[in-house]
C-alpha cells in the first residue's frame, strides 16, 4: 500500500513539474503580454496543485504538514486569479493593448477603448 | 437583530482563527495553547475595532452549494489547462486572441466577484473589467468566448446566490 501512494505520489509530482515547464516555455513562446499571462496561470492553477497534492502524500501522520499544504492550495487559487486580473487592468490603463486575432468579431472590438491612450500602437510587440 | 448578526460573525472569526492556529502549532501544551487564546482575542479585538468583521470578510450566506460548485469549477481547470498545454506545445500560430463582451446575471457584487474569479482561473480566459450587467474577456482562442456566451457557468453561479 505504501509503495503504492508512494508512486501516486511521484506521478503526480512528475506531472505536476512538467506542467510547470510547459507554463515557462508557454511564457516564451507566446507573442504578447496578455497571452503569456495565461500561460502563467496554467503554472498556478494545475501545476502547483499537481505538486502540492503529490506532497500531500509524503507525509508520515503529521497533520500539521497537510494543514499547511492545503492553506497553500487555497491561498494560490485564492490569489492568483487577483493578481492576473490586476496585471491585465494595470497593463491596459498603461497603454498596452493585446494582439487580437482573425475571429474577432466587429461589434467587440470598440470594448477597450474605455482604458484610456493606446501608448505607441505595439511598437514593441511586433517582433 | 443587527447585534445578533455581528455575533455570529465573530464567533466564526474565533473558531476559523483557533482551528488555524492549532492546525499549524500541533502543540497542545498551556503555554502555547495560552498563547492561542491570547492572539485569537487579540485579532478578533483589532478586526472589530476596524469594522471588518460583516458577512464581506466572513460570507457564511453562501449557500451550501459552493461545495458542489467548486468540484465542478476543478473539472473545468483540468480541461481548460490541458487546452492550453496544447496549445504552448503547438506554438503562437495556435492561438487566436479575442476580447469580447460577457453578459452577467449576477445581482450581488459577491456573486459577480466569484464569477469573475473563476473565468480568470481557467487558463485561457481573463477577465479584463466588470460592468453593470456586461463583463470584459480576454481569451486565447474563440471557443472559451463561444462557451461563455451559452452561460453555463454562469447560471451555476447564479445559483449560488439563492
Amino acid at each position: 500500500m505504501s509503495i503504492f501512494i508512494d508512486g501516486l505520489s511521484w506521478a503526480l509530482l512528475i506531472l505536476g513539474g512538467f506542467i510547470c515547464v510547459s507554463g515557462a516555455i508557454g511564457m516564451h513562446r507566446f507573442p504578447d503580454f496578455f497571452s503569456r499571462m495565461h500561460a502563467a496561470s496554467v503554472t498556478d492553477t494545475l501545476g502547483g496543485s499537481l505538486i502540492l497534492v503529490g506532497l500531500m502524500l509524503q507525509l508520515d501522520g503529521e497533520y500539521t504538514v497537510l494543514v499547511k499544504l492545503i492553506l497553500i492550495v487555497l491561498f494560490i487559487l485564492l490569489t492568483s486569479p487577483t493578481a492576473s486580473h490586476a496585471l491585465a487592468k494595470a497593463a491596459l490603463h498603461g497603454g498596452l493593448r493585446p494582439k487580437l486575432g482573425s475571429n474577432q468579431e466587429e461589434q467587440d472590438e470598440d470594448v477597450l477603448r474605455s482604458f484610456g491612450p493606446v501608448k505607441s500602437e505595439d511598437t514593441k510587440n511586433k517582433e | 437583530m443587527k447585534k445578533n448578526n455581528s455575533i455570529r460573525y465573530i464567533v466564526s472569526l474565533i473558531v476559523v482563527l483557533s482551528l488555524i492556529w492549532l492546525g499549524n502549532s500541533g502543540f497542545f501544551n498551556g503555554l502555547l495553547l495560552s498563547l492561542g487564546v491570547v492572539s485569537v482575542i487579540f485579532v478578533v479585538f483589532m478586526s472589530h475595532r476596524l469594522g471588518i468583521i460583516d458577512e464581506e470578510s466572513q460570507p457564511l450566506h453562501v449557500s451550501r452549494r459552493i461545495v458542489v460548485y467548486w468540484l465542478w469549477l476543478l473539472k473545468t481547470l483540468v480541461k481548460s489547462n490541458i487546452t492550453v498545454i496544447k496549445r504552448i506545445w503547438k506554438g503562437p500560430s495556435s492561438i487566436n486572441p479575442v476580447v469580447a463582451r460577457i453578459p452577467i446575471s449576477q445581482k450581488t457584487e459577491m456573486g459577480q466577484a466569484i464569477y469573475a474569479n473563476s473565468i480568470t482561473l481557467t487558463p485561457g480566459t481573463t477577465t479584463l473589467d466588470v460592468e453593470d450587467d456586461t463583463m470584459i474577456v480576454y481569451a486565447l482562442s474563440n471557443n472559451a468566448i463561444r462557451y461563455l456566451m451559452t452561460g453555463d457557468m454562469d447560471r451555476r453561479v447564479s445559483r449560488l446566490e439563492e
